[in-house]
């Protein structure tokens, strides 16, 4: 099977109109940048806190607005997370002004009693279940006893109420249930659970109609050394990689593959800034790969270039980097196809965490092998044949 | 050709072997394997649940005091050499960041500056005597900075010790903690399976207590030993302590004076030492107030035991040999140079030297860290099958190749990071995606290459070797660049953006293994294979 046989197209010719896009969509993104004043940072770089929480039934935003206002809390936001049907959302705080040194953890105490006087309030002395941990079920079971292990000794008798926590709340964890367990008795399924041990549980807790998944607090100094170091060592990344590259090749192509790069990660963050979508750690971890990537695709075709510049030594260097994106075109199509495949796969079942890692490398990808045509080849082209008087570079070091 | 095909199968097969013993071990059922490969795989915390804090040690606490007891034992020292001075105060600049630390002696007689710069020199190592611009009277104990750094260091070192102890006495199963960042002086404590860290943030953040007691009996194997050895009630003034070690593989338990004579408060300081015979035991220095109560305590109870209480357990409980003032010495309990050094970090660090500020704290449910691994891995399989099966479409036989050499890729960089007992969080999986999408690259780029060689009109053999040659320079120029970008990532990078470097890296190196070493075999196999003439399926 063959997608395309030697293919003879003047890229070189053709460049203008995609440089122009390249432009139009960089200074589009950069107007957005400047128009929403800047990025939207996730709270990893800005500071905050963010508490996802699971409800039963779809959850009443306005009742958790006013719950929230009432304890309050200033600057957060409430948003669905995933599909509606996970019936999940994000509550995002701003640093708080009450959120002192030893305090860290303030915004999420209030959002978490705010929830528990909506959705969780059980009968008095009881635990919640569904926001309890493995230890807090244990120490109960401990108390209650319901196996009757406390007469084999008290490390037996932890180890075994212990290990029988862990498998209910890991029970409870688990698809379908995700966290929420609605009955008791659903349990008996559980290795080791008796019915005594859920008459226990059902004595000692209750089960609430939400369960929060996950908590994250970033204080102001952690957020601001992550985005100043997300900065510096990815440039400190592109300038190790100019270097090997003039080493390789010749300066003007690490400059060719640094800007071409560059220009991917800056479109591909301008798309990022016209959806209004947020810059979290792990959108940061797509970016690196991204720049990875590109480099990659724009080494294949520089190596190429060089690889013809020593067997032909003359002629028109345009010509002979058309025919060497030719001779590679190929293998680039079906390279970032299949990385495209990969990404979209992981962007259409990757789940609601990895969504805005697949998302940036669904639009990297395309960008970082579109650049490598028309964007790092160009500026060599344009090098050698304004910039110098041969016209060809006779100087490509033998590899 | 056969044998040297022979050889190199060979040492494909050992490196199989090796990744697949180093991801499953040797198990003797299924259990086991289940077991073992769950040990070997760490996961992060992003992706199995647990606490990850980031906190902060303000070392800068553990400089004050040094300097705050540097100045009252100046004082002293004074007095004793009956060096006149005016006055003696801290004069720290603290527009330096960090601050200088200095003390400031005020009035000293011209003739005797002479004598203080000898004192100084002689036993305040760690500071500088300078002269006041414009005051012949006066001097200033300026800290040095390399001496200062030590301090800040050592504090830091110390407060993880502390609170690796503390974590560890909660019975968190596989706690880490280890510096982060750098020269912030910042420490990432992670907690797997917390998914409440108010207790542990609690504890990390109290000071420790050592404690010395009288031993009025014991040890006992249990406490209901130590009790019925008392008649099951023990005196008022007395109380039961747990020890911190077995003896003849029995609890320990002490009947031990409910007052302490001297706690970790009394305290200046503990190190390592010897006896005249050579044998390790563990010095310890008492403030004065401390070494009157200890000296008083210990004259009157020679030949009895001595408790050193840590955390309210027993730490070791050796016999009182004379009169101990302000220098003690803690012999016995079969000390090796090891366990000395322990004792005497333990005593030091008995307390935080510093106190301890939570800078980020971040939780994940294991419910969500179960539903992004589930969906990931589906996100993964479908991915890796589109793959696969497009290669074998587009390249029938060869495909196979390329799908062996991708799928040993994974296996080697899953095994290898077992190995190095690396863990595996999202960012890692980034880096695991550029690797497969670079796997690829390299394949389709010999592939490629080949095809072009066989258009040429070279013989398969032929086409085969020049197709590999010349896209190995190509191979080794991408995988180079990225590898020297991700050495960086992980020299200056932090958690996330070194967990992304470190797959990408082991990704690459198995990668140039497995599409260029293994892949040619398997070429070279069919090769010999091979009716003369026929095609090579590509």
């Amino acid at each position: 099977m063959e997608f395309f046989h030697e293919p003879k197209i003047d890229w070189m010719e053709i460049k203008w109109y995609f440089i122009s896009l390249s432009l139009a969509l960089a200074l589009t993104g950069i107007i957005s940048m400047v128009v929403h004043r800047g990025l939207v940072y996730g709270i990893d770089f800005r500071g905050g806190t963010v508490v996802t929480v699971k409800f039963a039934q779809a959850p009443n935003d306005d009742a958790i607005r006013s719950e929230l206002d009432r304890a309050g809390l200033r600057n957060y936001t409430i948003q669905g997370y995933g599909p509606t049907s996970d019936h999940a959302v994000i509550i995002a705080l701003d640093l708080q002004t009450t959120t002192s040194a030893n305090a860290l953890d303030t915004g999420k105490q209030l959002v978490v009693n705010g929830l528990s006087n909506l959705y969780g309030k059980g009968p008095e002395g009881k635990s919640d279940f569904n926001n309890a941990s493995p230890q807090t079920v244990a120490d109960h079971l401990m108390a209650e006893d319901p196996l009757g292990a406390g007469v084999k000794g008290l490390d037996t008798a932890t180890k075994t109420y212990r290990d029988l926590a862990e498998a209910v709340v890991s029970y409870r964890n688990a698809p379908p249930r995700s966290g929420l367990l609605a009955d008791f008795k659903s349990l008996s399924s559980v290795p080791g659970v008796t019915p005594a041990v859920i008459s226990a549980l059902t004595k000692d807790f209750y089960l609430s109609s939400y369960a929060v998944t996950n908590t994250k607090i970033v204080g102001p100094k952690v957020g601001a050394d992550l985005r100043r170091q997300a900065l510096y060592v990815t440039l400190a990344g592109l300038g190790a990689m100019l270097i090997y590259i003039w080493f390789r090749f010749e300066l003007i192509y690490g400059v060719a593959a640094v800007v071409a790069t560059f220009h991917d990660v800056i479109i591909t963050l301008g798309f990022f800034s016209l959806l209004n979508k947020e810059i979290t750690l792990t959108v940061i971890a797509a970016l690196l790969t991204l720049v990875g990537y590109s480099m990659n695709d724009t080494i294949v075709v520089f190596d190429r270039i060089r690889e013809n510049v020593h067997a032909t030594k003359r002629g028109d260097f345009s010509k002979l980097v058309d025919h060497s994106i030719n001779q590679t075109l190929s293998r680039t199509i079906l390279t970032s196809g299949l990385t495209f495949m990969a990404v979209l796969s992981l962007f259409l079942f990757g789940g609601e965490v990895i969504h805005g890692f697949a998302f940036c490398l669904v639009v990297g990808v395309i960008i970082g092998t579109y650049s490598s045509v028309f964007i790092a080849s160009p500026i060599v082209v344009y090098f050698y044949q304004r910039l110098t008087k041969d016209g060809m570079s006779s100087r490509v070091k033998v590899a | 050709m056969e044998t040297k095909i022979r050889g190199r199968a060979i040492a494909i097969l050992l490196v199989v072997v090796a990744c697949v013993l180093g991801i499953i071990g040797f198990p003797k059922n299924v259990q086991e394997l289940k077991d073992n490969v769950h040990t070997r795989i760490h996961l992060g915390l992003d992706l199995r649940g647990g606490t990850d804090e980031i906190l902060q040690v303000q070392v800068e606490d553990a400089v004050n005091i040094t300097s705050d007891e540097t100045l009252e034992r100046l004082k002293d020292g004074l007095k004793a050499k009956n060096l006149p001075y005016a006055d003696i105060q801290p004069d720290d600049d603290k527009t330096q960041n960090p601050p200088l630390h200095r003390i400031l002696i005020k009035g000293i007689p011209p003739e005797k500056a002479a004598d203080l710069q000898a004192i100084v020199t002689d036993q305040y190592s760690d500071w500088d005597l300078v002269r006041v611009p414009g005051d012949d009277t006066s001097r200033m104990l300026v800290l040095k900075v390399s001496s200062a750094v030590t301090m800040r260091n050592q504090a830091l070192m110390e407060a993880m010790d502390t609170i690796n102890r503390r974590v560890n006495a909660l019975g968190v199963a596989e706690s880490t903690i280890s510096e982060y960042g750098q020269g912030d002086f910042e420490l990432v404590l992670q907690l797997p399976g917390v998914d409440d860290p108010s207790r542990v943030e609690e504890l990390i953040q109290k000071t420790a207590m050592l404690e010395f007691k009288l031993v009025q009996d014991g040890p006992f194997s249990s406490r209901e030993a130590a009790l019925a050895a008392h008649g099951g009630v023990l005196p008022p003034d007395a109380e039961l302590v747990e020890g911190s070690f077995l003896e003849n593989g029995n609890e320990t338990w002490y009947v031990l004076s409910r007052i302490a004579a001297v706690t970790g408060r009394d305290l200046t300081g503990a190190e390592p030492s010897r006896d005249s015979s050579g044998r390790p035991n563990v010095a310890f220095h008492l403030n004065r107030d401390g070494a009157e109560r200890f000296g008083r305590m210990t004259g009157a109870n020679i030949g009895k035991y001595l408790a050193v209480v840590l955390d309210n357990r027993v730490y070791t409980a050796p016999v009182i040999h004379g009169q101990i003032t302000d220098n003690g010495v803690i012999e016995g309990g079969n000390f090796t140079p090891q366990s000395a050094n322990d004792l005497a970090l333990v005593l030091r660090s008995g307390a935080l030297p510093a106190s301890i500020k939570p800078l980020s704290e971040e939780v994940v449910g294991p419910s969500l860290g179960a539903d992004s691994i589930r969906h990931g891995v589906i996100a993964s399989i479908v991915g890796l099958v589109a793959i696969m099966g497009f290669m074998l479409v587009y390249y029938r036989g060869s495909g196979v190749n390329a799908n062996v050499a991708l799928a040993l890729n994974l296996l080697i960089l899953v095994a290898a990071m077992g190995y190095i007992t690396a863990t595996l969080t999202l960012p890692g999986i980034a880096g695991v995606i550029l690797t497969v999408g670079m796997g690829v690259d390299s394949n389709v780029l010999i592939f490629e290459r080949i095809r072009e060689e066989l258009r040429l009109g070279k013989a398969v053999g032929a086409a085969v070797a020049a197709g590999f040659e010349q896209a190995f320079r190509t191979i080794i120029d991408t995988h180079v660049t990225t590898i020297v970008s991700a050495a960086i990532l992980f020299a200056f990078g932090t958690g996330p953006i070194r967990g992304f470097a470190v797959t990408l890296t082991i990704g690459l190196l198995a990668n140039l293994f497995t599409s260029v070493f293994v892949s040619r075999v398997i070429f070279d196999y069919v090769l010999s294979r091979r009716e003369k003439g026929a095609a090579l399926s590509i």
